[in-house]
Protein backbone atom coordinates (compact mmCIF):
# COMPACT_ATOMS: atom_id res chain seq x y z
CA UNK A 1 0.00 0.00 0.00
CA UNK A 2 1.64 3.45 -0.78
CA UNK A 3 0.93 5.97 1.49
CA UNK A 4 -2.26 7.76 0.46
CA UNK A 5 -1.84 11.69 0.89
CA UNK A 6 -5.62 12.82 -1.24
CA UNK A 7 -8.92 12.41 -0.71
CA UNK A 8 -10.89 10.17 1.75
CA UNK A 9 -13.70 7.71 0.59
CA UNK A 10 -16.48 6.72 2.91
CA UNK A 11 -18.33 3.41 1.53
CA UNK A 12 -21.50 3.05 3.32
CA UNK A 13 -22.63 -0.76 3.26
CA UNK A 14 -26.43 -1.62 3.89
CA UNK A 15 -28.40 -4.84 4.01
CA UNK A 16 -31.01 -4.24 1.11
CA UNK A 17 -34.62 -3.64 1.22
CA UNK A 18 -36.10 -7.37 2.17
CA UNK A 19 -32.84 -8.86 3.21
CA UNK A 20 -33.28 -10.07 6.75
CA UNK A 21 -31.05 -8.04 9.60
CA UNK A 22 -31.56 -9.94 12.58
CA UNK A 23 -28.75 -7.75 13.94
CA UNK A 24 -30.65 -4.56 13.68
CA UNK A 25 -34.01 -6.64 15.01
CA UNK A 26 -32.00 -7.52 18.42
CA UNK A 27 -30.76 -3.66 18.59
CA UNK A 28 -34.28 -2.72 18.01
CA UNK A 29 -35.76 -5.24 20.67
CA UNK A 30 -32.98 -4.13 23.37
CA UNK A 31 -33.79 -0.08 22.66
CA UNK A 32 -36.90 -1.03 23.49
CA UNK A 33 -36.54 -2.97 26.78
CA UNK A 34 -34.26 -0.26 28.02
CA UNK A 35 -37.61 2.20 27.46
CA UNK A 36 -36.82 3.73 24.34
CA UNK A 37 -40.28 4.39 22.57
CA UNK A 38 -41.22 5.01 19.08
CA UNK A 39 -38.70 2.84 16.96
CA UNK A 40 -39.67 1.59 14.15
CA UNK A 41 -37.17 -0.96 11.84
CA UNK A 42 -33.45 -0.75 13.11
CA UNK A 43 -31.14 -1.65 10.00
CA UNK A 44 -27.48 -2.72 10.99
CA UNK A 45 -24.59 -1.39 8.30
CA UNK A 46 -21.16 -0.85 8.12
CA UNK A 47 -18.83 1.86 7.23
CA UNK A 48 -15.28 1.19 5.66
CA UNK A 49 -13.27 4.84 5.35
CA UNK A 50 -10.51 4.85 2.65
CA UNK A 51 -7.68 7.27 2.58
CA UNK A 52 -6.91 7.07 -0.87
CA UNK A 53 -4.08 8.96 -3.33
CA UNK A 54 -6.34 10.01 -6.34
CA UNK A 55 -7.18 14.24 -5.75
CA UNK A 56 -9.88 14.10 -8.17
CA UNK A 57 -13.28 13.54 -6.66
CA UNK A 58 -14.86 12.01 -9.26
CA UNK A 59 -12.00 9.96 -9.95
CA UNK A 60 -12.14 8.91 -6.29
CA UNK A 61 -15.62 8.34 -6.25
CA UNK A 62 -15.60 5.83 -9.42
CA UNK A 63 -12.48 4.30 -8.06
CA UNK A 64 -14.10 3.68 -4.31
CA UNK A 65 -17.31 2.34 -6.13
CA UNK A 66 -15.36 -0.41 -8.06
CA UNK A 67 -13.65 -1.34 -4.98
CA UNK A 68 -17.21 -2.18 -3.34
CA UNK A 69 -18.78 -3.71 -6.24
CA UNK A 70 -15.64 -6.06 -6.24
CA UNK A 71 -15.15 -6.63 -2.63
CA UNK A 72 -16.51 -4.42 0.01
CA UNK A 73 -20.31 -4.96 -0.71
CA UNK A 74 -21.89 -8.32 -1.98
CA UNK A 75 -24.69 -6.67 -4.76
CA UNK A 76 -26.62 -9.73 -3.72
CA UNK A 77 -27.52 -8.57 -0.50
CA UNK A 78 -26.39 -5.08 0.28
CA UNK A 79 -26.23 -2.02 -1.52
CA UNK A 80 -23.34 0.72 -0.65
CA UNK A 81 -23.14 4.60 -1.23
CA UNK A 82 -19.62 6.26 -1.37
CA UNK A 83 -18.95 9.64 0.17
CA UNK A 84 -15.84 11.98 -0.89
CA UNK A 85 -14.15 13.83 1.89
CA UNK B 1 -10.74 -40.01 -8.43
CA UNK B 2 -7.81 -37.32 -7.39
CA UNK B 3 -9.01 -34.53 -5.48
CA UNK B 4 -7.58 -31.79 -3.92
CA UNK B 5 -8.60 -29.39 -0.44
CA UNK B 6 -7.78 -25.46 -0.94
CA UNK B 7 -6.25 -24.18 2.16
CA UNK B 8 -7.28 -20.39 3.18
CA UNK B 9 -6.05 -18.89 6.34
CA UNK B 10 -8.61 -20.12 9.31
CA UNK B 11 -9.71 -23.63 7.61
CA UNK B 12 -10.38 -25.70 10.20
CA UNK B 13 -12.09 -28.70 8.73
CA UNK B 14 -9.23 -29.58 5.95
CA UNK B 15 -8.60 -33.13 8.09
CA UNK B 16 -12.00 -34.09 8.67
CA UNK B 17 -12.85 -33.62 4.38
CA UNK B 18 -9.63 -35.27 3.76
CA UNK B 19 -10.56 -38.53 5.73
CA UNK B 20 -13.77 -38.60 4.06
CA UNK B 21 -12.42 -38.31 0.69
CA UNK B 22 -9.86 -40.92 1.58
CA UNK B 23 -12.18 -43.55 3.08
CA UNK B 24 -14.62 -43.19 0.19
CA UNK B 25 -11.77 -43.50 -3.08
CA UNK B 26 -9.25 -44.91 -1.08
CA UNK B 27 -6.66 -41.87 -2.01
CA UNK B 28 -5.30 -39.49 0.23
CA UNK B 29 -6.52 -35.64 -1.41
CA UNK B 30 -3.78 -33.08 -2.05
CA UNK B 31 -3.96 -29.68 -0.25
CA UNK B 32 -3.78 -26.37 -2.81
CA UNK B 33 -3.10 -23.06 -0.66
CA UNK B 34 -4.85 -20.24 -1.59
CA UNK B 35 -1.54 -18.29 -2.88
CA UNK B 36 -1.51 -21.07 -5.97
CA UNK B 37 -2.45 -20.05 -9.16
CA UNK B 38 -2.93 -23.79 -10.70
CA UNK B 39 -4.52 -26.76 -9.12
CA UNK B 40 -2.59 -29.92 -9.39
CA UNK B 41 -2.43 -31.68 -12.86
CA UNK B 42 -4.93 -34.12 -13.09
CA UNK B 43 -7.22 -32.83 -10.19
CA UNK B 44 -11.29 -34.69 -10.73
CA UNK B 45 -12.80 -32.51 -7.70
CA UNK B 46 -11.95 -29.64 -6.09
CA UNK B 47 -12.82 -29.49 -2.40
CA UNK B 48 -13.55 -25.98 -0.10
CA UNK B 49 -13.78 -26.82 3.48
CA UNK B 50 -15.11 -25.31 6.20
CA UNK B 51 -13.48 -23.01 8.96
CA UNK B 52 -13.51 -19.27 8.87
CA UNK B 53 -11.31 -18.39 6.14
CA UNK B 54 -9.67 -14.68 7.01
CA UNK B 55 -11.33 -14.86 10.11
CA UNK B 56 -14.76 -14.00 8.07
CA UNK B 57 -13.77 -10.71 7.84
CA UNK B 58 -15.80 -8.22 6.14
CA UNK B 59 -18.65 -11.18 5.27
CA UNK B 60 -17.61 -15.02 5.49
CA UNK B 61 -16.24 -15.98 2.72
CA UNK B 62 -15.34 -12.20 1.09
CA UNK B 63 -11.58 -12.05 1.46
CA UNK B 64 -10.86 -15.95 0.23
CA UNK B 65 -13.19 -15.51 -3.03
CA UNK B 66 -10.88 -13.25 -4.43
CA UNK B 67 -7.52 -15.34 -3.29
CA UNK B 68 -5.13 -15.95 -6.22
CA UNK B 69 -6.12 -20.03 -6.60
CA UNK B 70 -10.01 -18.98 -7.46
CA UNK B 71 -9.17 -17.62 -10.70
CA UNK B 72 -7.68 -21.18 -11.43
CA UNK B 73 -10.85 -22.91 -9.78
CA UNK B 74 -13.62 -20.71 -11.94
CA UNK B 75 -11.38 -21.86 -15.09
CA UNK B 76 -11.91 -25.24 -13.56
CA UNK B 77 -15.24 -25.12 -13.30
CA UNK B 78 -16.02 -23.72 -16.46
CA UNK B 79 -14.58 -26.61 -18.14
CA UNK B 80 -17.12 -28.94 -16.42
CA UNK B 81 -14.68 -29.28 -13.45
CA UNK B 82 -16.13 -30.80 -10.00
CA UNK B 83 -15.95 -28.74 -7.09
CA UNK B 84 -17.66 -29.20 -3.66
CA UNK B 85 -17.86 -26.27 -0.93
CA UNK B 86 -18.86 -27.17 2.43
CA UNK B 87 -19.86 -24.58 5.32
CA UNK B 88 -17.58 -21.75 4.42
CA UNK B 89 -16.63 -23.11 1.34
CA UNK B 90 -20.02 -22.81 0.33
CA UNK B 91 -19.91 -19.13 1.47
CA UNK B 92 -16.80 -18.54 -0.39
CA UNK B 93 -18.37 -20.21 -3.64
CA UNK B 94 -21.27 -17.68 -3.63
CA UNK B 95 -19.19 -14.79 -2.85
CA UNK B 96 -16.96 -15.79 -6.07
CA UNK B 97 -20.12 -16.01 -8.12
CA UNK B 98 -20.22 -20.06 -8.75
CA UNK B 99 -23.13 -20.64 -6.79
CA UNK B 100 -25.96 -17.93 -6.89
CA UNK B 101 -27.29 -16.16 -3.75
CA UNK B 102 -25.42 -15.22 -0.34
CA UNK B 103 -25.50 -16.86 3.43
CA UNK B 104 -26.82 -14.40 5.50
CA UNK B 105 -26.07 -14.62 9.80
CA UNK B 106 -28.64 -17.10 11.27
CA UNK B 107 -31.90 -15.53 11.73
CA UNK B 108 -31.81 -16.58 15.33
CA UNK B 109 -28.34 -14.30 15.97
CA UNK B 110 -27.01 -17.66 17.57
CA UNK B 111 -23.95 -19.90 16.13
CA UNK B 112 -25.72 -23.24 15.93
CA UNK B 113 -23.89 -26.49 16.52
CA UNK B 114 -25.96 -29.70 16.21
CA UNK B 115 -27.59 -32.80 14.41
CA UNK B 116 -29.85 -31.71 11.52
CA UNK B 117 -31.32 -33.80 9.26
CA UNK B 118 -31.06 -33.34 5.39
CA UNK B 119 -33.81 -34.09 2.23
CA UNK B 120 -32.27 -35.09 -0.93
CA UNK B 121 -34.19 -32.79 -3.62
CA UNK B 122 -31.99 -34.23 -6.41
CA UNK B 123 -31.13 -37.20 -7.12
CA UNK B 124 -28.95 -38.61 -9.67
CA UNK B 125 -25.98 -36.00 -9.72
CA UNK B 126 -22.16 -36.70 -8.80
CA UNK B 127 -22.95 -36.22 -5.64
CA UNK B 128 -25.92 -37.83 -4.70
CA UNK B 129 -26.13 -40.51 -7.08
CA UNK B 130 -26.33 -43.14 -3.84
CA UNK B 131 -29.11 -41.58 -2.62
CA UNK B 132 -33.23 -41.81 -3.56
CA UNK B 133 -34.69 -38.38 -3.92
CA UNK B 134 -36.56 -38.31 -0.95
CA UNK B 135 -33.88 -40.17 1.23
CA UNK B 136 -33.18 -37.98 4.42
CA UNK B 137 -29.88 -38.25 6.63
CA UNK B 138 -28.55 -37.18 9.44
CA UNK B 139 -25.86 -34.51 8.82
CA UNK B 140 -23.91 -32.45 12.11
CA UNK B 141 -24.01 -28.52 11.07
CA UNK B 142 -21.96 -25.97 12.53
CA UNK B 143 -22.36 -22.46 11.47
CA UNK B 144 -23.21 -18.62 12.26
CA UNK B 145 -24.09 -17.82 8.73
CA UNK B 146 -26.13 -20.71 7.16
CA UNK B 147 -29.08 -18.38 6.38
CA UNK B 148 -29.21 -19.27 2.44
CA UNK B 149 -30.64 -16.22 0.67
CA UNK B 150 -31.90 -15.35 -2.92
CA UNK B 151 -33.87 -12.69 -4.44
CA UNK B 152 -37.27 -14.95 -5.48
CA UNK B 153 -36.56 -14.90 -8.74
CA UNK B 154 -33.69 -16.59 -8.25
CA UNK B 155 -35.24 -19.04 -5.87
CA UNK B 156 -38.12 -19.81 -8.49
CA UNK B 157 -35.17 -20.93 -11.28
CA UNK B 158 -33.80 -23.22 -8.77
CA UNK B 159 -36.81 -25.13 -7.50
CA UNK B 160 -37.79 -24.75 -10.91
CA UNK B 161 -34.45 -26.19 -12.35
CA UNK B 162 -33.92 -28.66 -10.03
CA UNK B 163 -31.08 -27.14 -8.62
CA UNK B 164 -32.10 -27.28 -4.92
CA UNK B 165 -29.91 -30.48 -4.13
CA UNK B 166 -30.85 -30.88 0.57
CA UNK B 167 -33.33 -29.21 2.40
CA UNK B 168 -33.27 -29.12 6.24
CA UNK B 169 -36.15 -31.90 6.96
CA UNK B 170 -36.07 -31.79 10.63
CA UNK B 171 -36.40 -28.33 11.40
CA UNK B 172 -35.02 -24.95 9.49
CA UNK B 173 -32.88 -23.41 12.02
CA UNK B 174 -30.69 -20.64 10.33
CA UNK B 175 -33.49 -19.32 8.55
CA UNK B 176 -32.87 -20.50 5.23
CA UNK B 177 -34.75 -19.18 2.14
CA UNK B 178 -37.31 -22.28 1.39
CA UNK B 179 -35.41 -24.79 3.77
CA UNK B 180 -32.76 -25.05 1.43
CA UNK B 181 -29.56 -26.23 2.99
CA UNK B 182 -27.43 -27.67 -0.39
CA UNK B 183 -27.72 -26.18 -4.10
CA UNK B 184 -25.88 -27.09 -6.99
CA UNK B 185 -24.94 -25.63 -10.43
CA UNK B 186 -26.94 -25.40 -13.70
CA UNK B 187 -24.42 -28.41 -15.02
CA UNK B 188 -24.65 -30.19 -11.31
CA UNK B 189 -21.04 -30.53 -10.90
CA UNK B 190 -21.00 -27.38 -8.66
CA UNK B 191 -22.33 -28.39 -4.92
CA UNK B 192 -22.55 -26.09 -1.29
CA UNK B 193 -23.97 -27.20 1.61
CA UNK B 194 -23.96 -25.66 4.93
CA UNK B 195 -23.62 -28.99 7.39
CA UNK B 196 -21.17 -31.31 7.19
CA UNK B 197 -21.69 -34.90 5.70
CA UNK B 198 -17.45 -35.29 6.04
CA UNK B 199 -18.57 -35.53 9.76
CA UNK B 200 -20.45 -38.89 9.58
CA UNK B 201 -18.70 -41.04 7.82
CA UNK B 202 -17.28 -43.38 10.30
CA UNK B 203 -19.11 -45.84 12.71
CA UNK B 204 -16.20 -44.20 15.23
CA UNK B 205 -17.60 -40.91 14.36
CA UNK B 206 -21.31 -41.99 15.88
CA UNK B 207 -22.65 -42.97 12.03
CA UNK B 208 -21.95 -43.19 8.13
CA UNK B 209 -24.92 -41.12 7.07
CA UNK B 210 -22.71 -38.73 4.91
CA UNK B 211 -20.89 -41.29 3.15
CA UNK B 212 -22.78 -41.71 0.42
CA UNK B 213 -22.02 -38.23 -1.01
CA UNK B 214 -18.42 -39.06 -1.20
CA UNK B 215 -19.21 -42.50 -2.90
CA UNK B 216 -21.09 -40.99 -5.33
CA UNK B 217 -18.04 -38.43 -5.84
CA UNK B 218 -15.65 -41.82 -5.50
CA UNK B 219 -17.99 -43.97 -8.82
CA UNK B 220 -19.03 -40.73 -10.65
CA UNK B 221 -15.80 -39.60 -11.06
CA UNK B 222 -14.01 -42.72 -11.60
CA UNK B 223 -16.49 -43.55 -14.78
CA UNK B 224 -15.85 -40.05 -16.21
Amino acid sequence: MSAAKGLKARVFVMPKNGVLDPQGKAIGHALGTLGFEGIGEVRTGKVIELELSETDPDAAKAAAEAMARKLLANTVIESFRVEIA
Amino acid sequence: MNATILLFPGTNRERDMAIALQRATGRKPSITFHRETELPAGTDLVVLPGGFSHGDYLRCGAMAAQSPIMGAVRDFAARGGHVLGVCNGFQILCEAGLLPGALLQNAGLRFLSMDCVLRVERAGTPFTARWQKGATFRAPMAHGDGNYFADDATLDRLEGEGLVAFRYADRNRNGAARDIAGILSPNLRVLGLMPHPEDLVDPLMGGEDGLPLFQSLAESLVSA
